[in-house]
């Protein structure tokens, strides 16, 4: 058998896509191969891009992995669809908007459905992403699921998470409502040459600022930058944030905590995973069935079955 | 788990027509079925989609063609995955392709090919049915 882990590790595209198959799939093969995955990655520059259906992130990531390449670094690039709930299926177009780098062998694309994840990823983004970055890729662009106010798994993913805004789409009332903006290290208008560019434009700068504000010195200063990415402007300018961003977390330790982060936070959700399900299979079993027939509540039984770690009796009647 | 995974289809169109109804039907037939379509754009050459089948890892290559020269793209297609060890993946085409030429893509490693009005569900029905056997070759991960 090949070690596929270490044909990942050499930045080989058929053994890194099927390491992501296997994640995604929930299969154990992958599983077990990601200990020297996460001890691989750690190096690369994670870039959020987010923002409301139709406002053009596939079409400025294809832009920004056309300036990254040009300034000589290898890209990955993993772009989240939404699935259907009733069918399961999913039809992942963002690649569609890509298919100038289909060639390059410096650019990995990955389509993922969200498989019923709610937070504008799918559950098995984050170990996509450390697939790419050990694979060697310098910058991992993330692009969400259209996205409203909450779907924000993405701000815990990326090292920089830039948001898109477009005028016209009512983003003066959405943006008070604040869940996009607050997230951001950069901020983009894109669609600049529509109708009500300015008027969005200036209350983006009039919010921003206020945030700004309020914030310590020495503080990320975000910036409401401006592109039109179906005509190719604006990614030099956006590359550059990035790069500053990452400049910024580096000298104050930031990078490298961030990894930290999403570490503390994956380990803490497989835990739970992981200790519900040993805890169901064995003497809790009773307690999910007592909650099925409604003769236990379900706090009572989340409360016994925690007391069953301790060796408590688990109280089934 | 593994046993529920979707099916993971590549639909892209090989040569320089722009008719999409056929294809954008074919997603949606797809979808509609569970499976996990990934579109690639138009004008694609045999080259790209097959380094975009394999950064996909998908189960499925699917090509919708309805101008001439498949019988030169179409066989291309198989043989650049082939040789970039990709050779799992199940290949199938349909379009516009002449019953005579039907006898080289097979040759060529194509599984199916759906000719001029075939109806969705056919394409469902066999798709399904591949992946039950596959699944049933598969040692349980």
């Amino acid at each position: 058998m090949t070690d596929l882990a270490a044909e990942v590790l050499a930045g080989r595209p058929a053994a890194g896509a099927r390491l992501i198959r296997w994640l995604e799939d929930g299969d154990a093969r992958g599983r077990a191969l990601l200990p020297r995955i996460h001890a691989a990655a750690g190096r690369a520059h994670v870039v959020g891009v987010t923002g409301p259906p139709g406002a053009g992130k596939s079409t400025l990531v294809d832009l920004l992995v056309a300036e990254e390449r040009s300034r000589g670094r290898r890209v990955g690039v993993l772009a989240v669809d939404p699935t259907s709930p009733f069918t399961g299926g999913a039809i992942l177009g963002d690649r569609l908007r890509m298919s100038r780098h289909a060639l390059d062998a410096g650019v990995f694309i990955r389509s993922m459905g969200s498989r019923g994840a709610h937070g504008g990823l799918s559950r098995s983004t984050y170990d996509a992403c450390l697939v790419l970055d050990a694979m060697g890729h310098e910058v991992i662009f993330v692009e969400t699921v259209g996205v409203g106010q909450e779907e924000m798994d993405v701000v815990g993913l990326a090292h920089t998470t830039v948001i898109l805004a477009v005028p016209g789409l009512g983003d003066e009332v959405q943006a008070l409502k604040a869940g996009l903006l607050e997230a951001g290290e950069v901020i983009v208008i894109n669609k600049a040459d529509r109708d009500g560019f300015e008027q969005t434009r200036r209350h983006l700068e009039l919010l921003l600022h206020l945030r700004e504000g309020a914030r310590p010195e020495g503080h990320w200063r975000t910036p409401l930058l401006v592109a039109t990415a179906s005509r190719g402007e604006g990614a030099a300018a956006i590359v550059d944030a990035l790069d500053a961003h990452r400049a910024h977390l580096e000298a104050g330790g930031g990078f490298a905590a961030a990894a930290t982060r999403r570490d503390e936070r994956q380990f803490l959700s497989l835990a739970r995973a992981a200790l519900t399900d040993a805890l169901l299979r064995g003497r809790g079993g009773a307690l999910l069935a007592q909650v099925r027939d409604r003769s236990l509540d379900p706090y009572t039984a989340a409360t016994r079955l925690a007391a069953l770690l301790g060796g408590a009796d688990p109280g089934v009647t | 788990m593994a046993a529920q995974r979707p099916l993971r289809v590549l639909l892209a169109k090989l040569g320089m027509d722009t008719h999409t109804v056929g294809i954008t039907v074919v997603a949606h037939a797809l979808r509609e079925a569970g499976m996990e379509v990934i579109f690639t754009g138009l004008k694609q050459t045999p080259e790209a989609v097959a380094s975009a089948a394999i950064q996909e890892d998908v189960d499925v290559v699917g090509i919708s063609t309805l101008s001439a020269g498949h019988t030169r793209s179409l066989p291309r297609l198989a043989r650049l995955l082939r040789e970039q060890g990709a050779q799992d993946k199940l290949l199938v085409a349909g379009g516009v392709i002449p019953e005579e030429d039907v006898p080289l893509l097979e040759e060529a490693g194509y599984a199916r090919i759906f000719t001029m009005g075939t109806d969705t569900r056919e394409i469902v029905a066999y798709l399904v049915q591949w992946h039950r056997s596959q699944r049933d070759r598969e040692p349980a991960a």
